[in-house]
């Protein structure tokens, strides 16, 4: 920067404001630069640099200015970036803070926002009242999703969407405190000042860039004798000293849920110029308070005129905020149109600061003495009773037209800005989302805070108390109830501000009988005609009303609007307000990021990686890997130039002709044991457990209550009170669920205990003719000739402690061998190099899917869906027929359990022995049936076998066992595939090979 | 995200430590081999599903790992009281109960009330 | 009542919109109706329609407790499909969207039925199993349903992501692109306004206290806040609260009723030009008219009739929205609400005569029931006049908890191995 300081506006007003002169940075806007200083908002920096229009409306293309001075606005939304992959849209320029380079963008215009091409809407206005898309655009049909459709959306919508994966990281943080006070404007501060003398752990919170509130924009009150704005920073100054109180500032406290949680977002970032990468550009916290105060104070309302949205024309308060604390001056000829005393401290505070201001245009017909003769002493003219009845200028408000609300003389008054006053919207919103009740009050028509559900407080305007002093009062005492103690010293306040008298709903030159377009809610382009019409059409309720025109359903989500429309509604409707309600309000109070929601769930930490001890060695081999459940699973180890299919068919070979290696790691495992250990295992599985003796293995199935095939597993009586259960990858939580559940609410008594052991044990299962002459040399204390198929014994393998299982998945002979986890590799890599000379591979998933299905065995989730029963997938064995319960055991008698016509697991063969079938591919009795055409099962699992060399596949069937040897057909979208019902056991049906 | 104590932990927690397993105080039949269809699908398939004061299971998943029972209503998910899994059936008091009453009615604010303004006028 | 067309809408801005009539009437309710409905949301209102249109029954009150259409019908992410698996659901979703595609011209009411596919991703071998199940199941049903490989997806929905090293990459989509979204309350308000022109009486603001019936126990009528109405046949279609109203004739349900949350970003111009249905990481997107991307998530793990969940659930789904589609990180949540599922065992609906006699009910549409509007109401108005279920409902039915013929699509898709 060159030395002299740059402009930051020609409507910069020396000596006024909270901004440091010293302190400047450049931002562009539409392409065009500006200076502003650090410290302003978007918003602020524009109208220093007398820039009023900042948008276009959504359905009209109406050109719109700033309107206020907080997160309510709803004109001013701007596409802001750092860079391309930065970019984020529908940011008010009200609450963007600026930062040096900051590109800001108006949006929803074309060519540009001075000449907008969208603005024909606004010519063609009657015809877009409200629904009118209901009646309309249906004929011809074809040219609904065709023509009109595409032209409404490209029409609607406001900002652009980012276009870039955000680059930018976010963070997410829990706290517990005793009191949670929500805004910072004056009670806000003195709760938090009151709470934190307490010691007790405070969190104060506000939306905006500095604490204060509406005491930064107060250039009248004086409290404890200071200033408001020394008042404000003495807070300030005294809390920052307090280490048992938390404050966040650019934290907007956005939504209110069960059990006194209150979820806030931190904006760490967005108003820096470089900020440190290491930081997190928003951060959201669940903040779970002994006791929230809500301190969120009003919203000022907008008031229901003929053409109320030209750019120029905005709010009373808003302009206050940009002369006190901005030393920005909206204009140089502003007019003010009021049914508030609040407006008068605005125009005063404009005069004194050398603004011109014509008018007051009072609907009122009394108004305080204190206020005319202040009025008066100012050279301010105040129209009595008179309303403003219409305004000029197409990019700029030029001329306002006044009339007496109870006359006909219209007088025109040239302005350059027009403010408006309409009285105070209590902000309930996070008191009405903790399902706190709110009631009317007719006297100042808002709803105000009456039955509360949480642990909550609403303190100041916010709770409708709008004299400052008693507000104070409030505050200390939420503050003081919430931490306890004695009562805290009154503030005294004195000029504070004034804030009586309100308008709601249209006023006039807006009424029924006036052809005029009177903005309610200006981002959606919803007219008070808008809200006369939905009535008219039977739209009585306050949701229908709101649902059918829109209204506050835009960004703002009605911040300023709702009221108006409701009044509105309740004037065509001839109903007092409270019975055509209000709509709720919902999370979140402004809009909040994805980014900030999700924090740092994404990527990687998107859902928990499970990989086994020997995961890094499959990673080194070139592994491909498929996802079972959180689990990840080698899935085939291409070598070079294979494809998945050339690789897999290599693995079942190598294991039928001399052995595999496969990781079954991911195996659930739950060691169940006690005295009544096998009662336990009698009743969570169909089999009978009693028989099994110590060292042998048997092939467990599990039910739920209804009968269908819940999991399967082998299981290992390690000792009479001791059983090693093994569970499906994926069932291992539910199984162990299920268990506890009935361990711990149906048999208490029962002496077991569950443990899972998933993540202790490596599982290496060795299969394959030569499995034995492998793995033999390794072993220390078992013995293998003594060792049966399905038995299990403990020792040693490479020094290392195992439960060393005999068993098989693949039908060849082979072990599944257990060891603690963190020698799962060791004793792998032991293994493999001993097998590779001797032709070993490893295998993944698919190899072992192919395997077992030649054999027949079930895969569970894949075999059975859920509807399936042991009967049907051929393990009905394994039910015990003595048993007197078990879970499972009344499900399966159940008549639909029982019939004839159930889908039952069988083999397909295809004719064509080369034609695979696709999984989920659907078999038919009649293929030339008429669509559609009746299905009598699938196929399950379907794979070419390389050791048969023929395609195999299993499939459930309705009544197939009773059918084999019958040809089916399987259509497929070009031809019909034949196949024939057949055992699914296509490999060694005798067993042989599992004995070596 | 509801704050549910743990009558084993005895401590207040946030909802994700925990899972919810339904409706309590379904018995399993001791004769499960004998019961009638009607008597099975009544045990598994038919819940009360309360609007009011209901009691459900909960399972401190992420914790202790025993299963509880809770009282809670239905519009308002606030809680009554939580207890042992197997412990009976608590009787409530009028006063706990109107503890966790919703606001008393409809609210304006929550449920907009229909105005049929045009009553009679057609 | 005034035909709804481009001239109508012309002549009426020629007027200043002065001569556009109620849409509906809001009459006193009558001592006693053919038929009464509970529940004006899409569902009770169709069912009105059909009974009036079809089966010319048309002394039939819509009793709604609150404002019609105000429940689920309002609340819900809008996503039409008909790609089930079973014949049971596949056909009642076809004959909904075979009604969708005329419904606008029908109902002289433009439901901006909009055909944009729907595009269920699949994350694992799991899910391709599944879904190649169900396009084979549909296209021998007659249904649309296409299986893509990850590059044809990403080429239907330029914002996927389909990087490899996701944490669950895409491996591929089912496409039904018959499926689409429609403009849910002009649903509800289509179907009222010509349910009322035919004679129904739309009563809102009118709860029904209890269910009359005679010695025999058949139903005679309803209690209500305005007062006692007769009917010989009611039938409920009141989602999340079945339970309790069907609990006043002394039946009880197989449901249970959980909180469903749904949430809108701001509005941003085109970007995302079709629905994606994410079963495995909870993520239901698509984009409105208005702009806004529409996402669904899921439902709270207890039981509640508060219409409201926990941020967490909707976090979820966020998650899962930024995996799939990074560019919408910095997208903002403008509105979030809940509504309340009834959720049957089988994750399949009950359309249904009850063991009582006269009564009727129609709920367990869970998350999906909106899809099913046209076609639920069509065959529940011809289950209530015939007193027998239509061919299409015929599986619906509340037996199958007893005999153990479940229809159940959640055990068909939601079983991992």
């Amino acid at each position: 920067m060159s030395g002299s300081t740059p402009n930051t506006g020609a409507n910069r007003i020396a000596g006024k404001g909270r901004l440091s002169p010293a302190k400047t940075v450049m931002f562009t806007f539409d392409g065009k630069s500006y200076n502003a200083l650090e410290g302003d908002t978007l918003a602020s920096a524009l109208l220093a640099n007398g820039i009023h229009l900042a948008g276009r409306s959504f359905k009209y293309h109406r050109p719109r200015g700033i309107l206020a001075a907080g997160s309510e606005e709803p004109n001013a939304l701007m596409d802001i970036s750092r860079d391309s992959a930065r970019r984020q849209p529908n940011i008010r320029a009200t609450v963007q803070p600026v930062f040096d380079g900051m590109i800001a963008k108006s949006q929803n215009r074309y060519p540009s926002l001075s000449f907008d091409v969208g603005a024909i809407n606004d010519g063609m206005g009657r015809f877009f009242s409200a629904g009118f898309y209901y009646k309309t655009f249906m004929w011809p049909q074809k040219a609904w999703d065709a023509v009109y459709e595409p032209f409404i959306r490209n029409a609607a919508g406001l900002g652009v969407s980012p276009d870039e994966a955000d680059p930018d990281h976010y963070a997410n943080q829990f706290a517990h405190c005793d009191v949670l006070i929500v805004g910072a404007g004056a009670t806000g501060l003195q709760a938090a000042l009151v709470a934190g003398k307490s010691g007790k752990s405070v969190i104060i919170c506000d939306e905006q860039e500095e604490m204060g509130g509406a005491l930064l924009s107060d250039a009248t009150s004086k409290i404890d004798g200071k200033s408001a704005q020394e008042w404000a920073d003495d807070a300030k100054a005294k809390l920052a000293e307090m280490k048992n109180v938390t404050i966040l500032p650019r934290t907007t406290a956005f939504g209110y849920y069960n059990h006194n949680m209150v979820t806030l977002t931190e904006l760490v970032t967005e108003h820096m110029a470089n900020p440190d990468p290491d930081l997190p550009r928003e951060r959201c916290w669940q903040v779970r308070a002994k006791k929230v105060v809500l301190a969120t104070g009003a919203i000022e309302r907008h008031i229901v005129f003929p053409d109320n949205d030209r750019p120029g024309i905005m709010m009373a308060s808003a302009a206050q905020t940009y002369l006190n604390r901005y030393g920005v001056a909206v204009g140089s000829n502003v007019a003010i149109y009021t049914s508030s005393d609040s407006a008068y401290s605005v125009a005063f505070d404009l005069k004194r600061a050398g603004i011109e201001v014509p008018a007051i245009v009072d609907m009122r017909d009394t108004i305080d003495q204190a206020l005319l003769d202040e009025a008066e002493e100012l050279k301010i003219r105040v129209l009595k009773g008179f309303a403003v009845v219409g305004t000029k200028g197409r990019l700029r408000v030029t001329e306002i037209a006044v009339q007496p609300v109870n006359g006909e003389n219209v007088e025109t008054i040239a302005v350059d800005c027009l403010l408006m006053a309409g009285g105070w919207t209590p902000s309930v919103h996070l008191f009405s989302q903790s399902r706190g009740r709110v009631k009317f009050d007719e006297a100042t028509g808002t709803f105000l805070p009456d039955i509360y559900t949480e642990e909550c407080i609403s303190v100041g305007s916010c709770n409708g108390t709008h004299d400052l002093s008693e507000a104070m009062l409030e505050a200390s005492t939420a503050a003081k109830d919430a931490v306890g103690g004695k009562a805290p010293k009154a503030v005294k306040v004195v000029n504070g501000p004034r804030m009586s008298g309100f308008h709601i709903g249209s006023a006039k030159g807006a009424g029924p009988e006036d052809f005029t377009k009177a903005f309610i809610d200006y981002q959606n382009d919803v007219t008070a005609k808008d809200i006369r019409l939905a009535v008219r059409e039977g739209f009585h309720s306050i949701e229908h009303v709101k649902r059918y025109t829109t209204t506050g359903m835009a960004s703002d989500q009605g911040k300023m609007s709702n009221m108006h429309g409701l009044a509105i509604a309740a004037e065509a409707l001839d109903k007092p307000i409270p019975e055509v309600g209000l709509t709720t309000f919902r999370s979140p109070f402004t809009p909040v990021t994805f980014g900030a929601l999700v924090g740092h769930n994404k990527g990687e930490l998107f859902d928990v990686t499970r990989k086994t001890p020997m995961h890094e060695w499959h990673v080194e081999q070139g592994a491909d890997f498929e996802d079972v459940g959180n689990w990840k699973r080698a899935w085939y180890y291409p070598q070079a130039g294979e494809d998945m299919h050339a690789a897999v068919n290599r693995e079942c070979k190598a294991i039928r002709d001399a052995a595999g290696i496969f990781d079954a790691t991911t195996l659930g495992k739950i060691e169940v044991v006690g005295p009544d250990a096998v009662k336990f295992m009698n009743m969570m599985y169909t089999n009978p457990w009693d028989k099994l003796a110590v060292g042998r293995l048997r092939y467990g199935i599990m039910c739920r209550e209804d009968g269908f095939i819940y999991d399967d597993g082998v299981v290992a009586r390690l000792a009479e009170d001791r059983f090693h259960v093994t569970t499906t990858t994926g069932g291992a939580p539910r199984v162990l669920n299920m268990m506890e559940d009935y361990l711990q609410t149906e048999f208490p008594e029962w002496k077991v205990w569950l443990t899972s052991t998933s993540e202790q044990w490596a599982v290496i299962a060795v299969q394959g003719p030569k499995a034995r002459e492998i793995v033999e040399p390794l072993l220390d204390g078992i013995d293998l000739d003594a060792m049966q198929h399905m038995s299990v014994q403990t020792g040693k393998i490479c020094g290392v402690e195992t439960r060393f299982m005999r068993m098989s998945f693949t039908g060849e002979y082979g072990f599944e061998i257990n060891v603690p986890a963190d020698y799962g590799r060791q004793v792998w890599e032991a293994i493999y190099e001993r097998g590779k000379p001797m032709g070993m591979a490893p295998y993944g998933t698919e190899a072992m899917h192919v395997l077992r299905a030649e054999k027949g065995y079930i895969i569970v989730g894949q075999d059975t869906d859920g509807t399936v029963t042991p009967h049907d997938a051929n393990v009905g064995w394994a039910i015990g027929k003595k048993k007197t319960d078990f879970v499972g055991i009344k499900g399966l008698q159940r008549p639909d359990l029982v019939a004839e016509d159930r889908r039952q697991l069988v083999g397909l063969k295809t004719m064509d022995p080369k034609i695979k079938l696709e999984e989920g591919a659907q078999v038919v009795d009649d293929p030339n049936h008429a669509v559609p055409i009746p299905m009598i099962g699938f196929v399950t699992s379907s794979y070419w076998s390389e050791c048969l060399g023929h395609s195999i596949a299993m499939a459930l069937i309705e009544n197939g066992h009773n059918r084999m040897g019958e040809t089916v057909h399987i259509p497929m979208p070009d031809e019909i595939i034949k196949a024939e019902i057949c055992s699914p056991v296509f490999y060694d049906p005798e067993g042989g090979r599992t004995n070596g | 995200m509801l704050l549910i104590h743990c009558p084993y932990c005895e401590k207040d927690l946030p909802e994700t430590e925990f899972h919810g397993e339904g409706e309590a105080h379904i018995e399993r039949p001791t004769n499960m081999a004998d019961i009638s269809d009607e008597a099975f699908e009544k045990f598994f398939f038919i819940r009360e599903n309360q609007k009011g004061v209901l009691f459900e299971r909960w399972r401190h998943l992420h914790g202790c790992g025993r299963f509880f029972n809770a009282v809670r209503h239905s519009v308002s998910d606030k809680f009554i009281k939580t207890y042992k899994a197997r412990q009976e059936k608590p009787k409530l008091t009028k006063k706990e109960i109107d503890a966790v009453l919703p606001p008393a009615k409809s609210t304006p604010a929550n449920e907009p009330i229909y105005a049929d303004a045009v009553k009679g006028k057609k | 009542m005034a035909k709804f067309s481009a001239f109508a809408v012309a002549k009426e801005a020629m007027r200043s919109n002065k001569g556009w009539e109620k849409q509906w009437e809001n009459p006193e309710p009558r001592s006693s109706y053919d038929v009464i409905i509970v529940g004006a949301g899409g569902h009770g209102l169709a069912t009105a329609y059909y009974l009036a249109k079809e089966h010319g029954i048309t002394n039939v009150a819509v009793l709604e407790k609150g404002w019609l259409g105000g429940g689920n019908t309002g609340r819900n992410t809008t996503i039409i499909r008909s790609n089930y698996l079973y014949d049971e659901s596949a056909g009642m979703y076809n004959h909904a969207i075979n009604l969708w595609e005329n419904l606008s011209q029908e109902l002289n009411y433009n439901v901006m039925f909009s055909q944009r596919g729907v595009m269920m991703m699949a994350h694992n071998v799991h899910d391709v199993q599944v879904f190649q199940r169900h396009v084979h199941a549909n296209r021998l049903n007659g249904v649309d349903n296409k299986w893509l490989t990850p590059e044809e997806a990403k080429a239907f929905c330029p914002p996927l992501s389909i990087s490899k090293s996701a944490r669950y990459p895409v491996m591929g989509a089912a496409l039904q692109k018959r499926g689409g979204v429609a403009r849910h309350d002009a649903v509800a308000w289509g179907y009222a306004r010509k349910a009322s022109e035919m004679g129904v009486h739309i009563i809102q603001q009118c709860e029904v206290k209890g269910i009359n019936r005679d010695a025999k126990g058949a139903v005679t009528g309803v209690e209500t806040t305005r007062g006692t109405i007769g009917a010989k046949q009611v039938g409920v279609v009141a989602a999340g609260h079945t339970s309790v109203l069907m609990d006043m004739a002394g039946v009880q349900m197989p449901l249970e009723s959980y909180p469903l949350q749904a949430l809108v970003s701001e509005p941003v111009k085109p970007i995302f030009p079709c629905v994606v249905m994410s079963n495995t990481v909870h993520a239901y997107i698509s984009q409105s008219d208005k702009g806004e991307l529409v996402i669904g998530a899921g439902t709270d793990q207890y039981t509640s009739y508060s219409q409201t969940g926990g941020l967490h659930i909707a976090t979820h789904t966020l998650e899962a929205i930024c995996e799939m589609f990074p560019i919408f990180s910095r997208m903002k949540m403008l509105r979030s609400w809940g509504g309340i599922v009834d959720v049957t065992p089988d994750r399949s609906p009950i359309v249904a005569k009850t063991p009582v006699k006269g009564l009727y009910v129609n709920c367990g549409w869970g998350t999906g029931g909106f899809k099913a509007t046209p076609g639920s109401g069509n065959v529940f108005a011809h289950t209530i006049a015939k007193d027998a279920p239509h061919k299409i409902n015929e599986g619906l039915h509340l037996e199958r908890f007893r005999t153990g013929r479940l229809v159940d699509e959640a055990a068909a898709a939601a079983v991992a191995h």
